[in-house]
């Protein structure tokens, strides 16, 4: 029975990420698509953190960075294309766009390109001192878009609308939800295929002991560096639907409590479990959604509930549900 | 004029260098010699300005309010070791991260209920109120004297104890060959408590010397605690010597950048544009800084001790 209460678990999980919609329906709570969206979008997020967490060992503290990238790439090609206005400092006249399919894969390239940059310079530190360089360039980034007034400053721009897709109203909630679940399912499985490559071998290699890679005669930074690229592309197509989402894009997308947040996330459902970042995003999610509807000081709770997460369930909340094979992705 | 204004931000920067001192000396010893990354050090700073305030509001007099908010940062930190960080000394980082993140929550939350949302005022007390002419013709505060003073005297203070005392000495030792200290009899986990009340009280002692210069409310902790892992990994961790230095030149980069910056765009920009850019850069000046320090030596200006 290898894998049995994991699978029973996923497939769980699964179905009824499939039915929630119509749970909401049935419930006459259509504000549940939202939070459940919103668990999907920060799910995303956190996916690619645990790619470059859980098997590269590379503790990114400002992974909220490149979601506010994507987010940003999605607000600035709307708001150019809103009221005709060019895009400054880029080759060519381009007045931006509104579709999806430009969007997206945009965000998801700024996302990429500013990963390479930082984790180039990021990966000649390690440990506690990679942890503050990312936060650093992160902190760099949010004060950066705090002082474009052209694009909202401090406060942010406002999207006039979601972006267009082909055949679907991004419009309407519920399709909405079904197209970030395909892209979250989708991110699943390119990372689980990914990891479970030779690249991943080494990735993983790098983490437990990337002296014996180096001196194997691999470039073990080139692969982490790659990763922490890949990392940031999905990151910035998170980024992206949050944009839609909530139809407003600023600086506090990038602040360094979100990556903050981003990494609790990880954290809680179990590091180095692709599904367990998932399950992390929706328990804290749902968490301070239901606390808060609760009492008003919801956050007394909640502190004292990850200090217990840490001291009792020492492989995050999917590594409880799913057993001893929770890692085996 | 220029001449003025350079003295007053240079000890303006130092002033602010030395309360980051307070704080970083803290977070290095726990950070260095426990190996434990503890993101609720701001926490401690955050109570340290309430018990003050409030302390010194009842009594009427600053001194008490500084010793009793020594008394519970102490004994708060002293309490958070014991219950929730001692079981996470071996553990990887991420779980210290996320149960501190957990701790943060809890006290932000426990504030707001003991003392409100609003934010709590506090002035200097009466005998540091004014200003003193550090050169004649040039007045500055004596409270921001006062506090560099204070600082000053912690670091000779936190110097002497390290070095030259037997607790000193088995903080050094614990750092580097802890199973051997505990071998000799040393009762490890209580210098673990003591270290961590010692950071913690230094944290409360910032804080509450921070309360008449600024507004008391919850989350000011976390924002001060950010720039106090950039004074520790500019410092190189562990390194209370780097500590000070890390402290005192991100605190004159930050208030450099923050004077003379806009005044220096504006000879090249209009005013408002000249702001906006030179307010954003000195933002960041000081993670400019710490970007490329560690470019230069990825493990920070000083090596801890047998780091």
């Amino acid at each position: 029975m290898t894998g049995g209460r994991k699978r029973i678990v996923n497939t769980a999980g699964l179905a009824l990420l499939l039915v929630l919609p119509a749970l909401a329906q049935a419930a006459d709570s259509p504000f549940f698509v939202s939070v459940a969206t919103r668990v999907l979008i920060y799910g995303l997020a956190a996916l690619s953190l645990d790619l470059i967490l859980g098997y590269g060992g590379m503790v990114s503290f400002g992974h909220a960075a490149f979601v506010g990238l994507g987010a940003y790439a999605v607000g600035i090609l709307a708001h150019h294309h809103a009221d005709g206005s060019l895009i400054p400092f880029l080759p060519g006249a381009w007045e931006g766009s509104a579709q999806a399919l430009i969007q997206w894969p945009l965000a998801m390239l700024v996302g990429g390109l500013f990963a390479l940059v930082i984790g180039a310079l990021s990966l000649r530190t390690s440990g506690v001192y990679f942890i503050m360089i990312t936060l650093a360039f992160a902190q760099m980034l949010y004060h950066f878009m705090v002082s474009l007034p052209t694009y909202g400053g401090q406060d942010g721009l406002s999207l006039w609308q979601r972006s267009e897709l082909p055949l679907i109203d991004l419009n309407d909630d519920v399709a909405f939800y079904y197209v970030a679940l395909v892209l979250l399912l989708l991110a699943l499985v390119v990372v689980r295929r990914l990891i479970a490559s030779p690249f991943g071998m080494v990735l993983r290699g790098a983490r437990q002991n990337e002296a014996r890679l180096v001196s194997l005669g691999v470039p073990a930074t080139r692969y982490k560096l790659t990763a922490f690229v890949i990392a940031g592309a999905i990151a910035g197509l998170a980024g992206a639907l949050l944009a839609n989402h909530t139809e407003f894009v600023g600086p506090g997308m990038m602040h360094w409590t979100r990556s903050g947040e981003i990494l609790i996330m990880v954290i809680l459902g179990g590091v180095g479990t692709l599904y367990g970042a998932i399950v992390g995003a929706a328990t804290l999610l749902l968490l301070e959604e239901g606390l808060a509807g609760l009492t008003e000081h919801w956050m007394i709770f909640l502190g004292p509930f990850l200090v217990f997460v840490v001291l009792f369930a020492r492989r995050g909340i999917y590594g409880w549900l799913a057993g001893r094979e929770a890692g085996d992705d | 004029m220029t001449a003025q204004l350079f003295l007053e931000q240079t000890l303006n920067g130092l002033q602010q260098g030395v309360m980051l001192f307070l704080l970083a000396a803290g977070l290095t010893l726990v950070f260095g010699i426990m190996h434990l990354i503890n993101l609720a050090h701001g926490t401690l700073y955050m109570v340290g300005a309430y018990v003050a305030a409030t302390a010194t509001k009842a009594s009427g007099s600053f001194t008490i309010g500084v010793l009793a908010a020594l008394a519970a940062a102490g004994l708060v930190g002293a309490t958070i070791e014991m219950t929730a960080l001692r079981k996470l000394y071996k553990r990887d980082h991420l779980d210290q991260v996320l149960a501190t993140f957990g701790v943060i929550l809890f006290f932000n939350e426990l504030v707001k209920i003991m003392w409100g949302p609003q934010a709590l005022f506090l002035s200097p007390p009466a005998a540091l109120s004014g200003t003193v002419e550090i050169i004649p013709g040039i007045p500055y505060p004596a409270y921001r004297l006062f506090i560099i003073g204070v600082g000053l005297a912690v670091g000779l203070g936190l110097r002497y104890l390290i070095v030259n005392t037997r607790t000193g000495m088995l903080i050094r030792a614990g750092a580097t060959h802890r199973d051997m200290v505990g071998a000799l009899g040393v009762d490890i986990d209580r210098l673990f408590t003591v270290v961590f009340a010692i950071g913690a009280m230094l944290a409360g002692l910032a804080g509450a010397l921070a309360g008449p210069m600024l507004a008391v409310e919850v989350g000011m902790g976390e924002q001060i605690l950010i720039l106090t892992f950039v004074v520790i990994i500019i410092g190189g961790i562990g390194s209370v010597r780097g500590a000070l230095a890390g402290a005192l030149l991100v605190g004159l980069v930050d208030t450099y950048g923050r004077a003379f910056l806009p005044l220096a765009m504006r000879a090249a920009l209009d005013p408002a544009a000249a702001d906006s850019i030179g307010a954003s850069i000195s933002s960041v000046a000081i993670y400019l800084l710490m970007a490329a320090v560690l470019i230069w030596r990825p493990r920070g200006l000083f090596q801890a001790y047998g780091g």
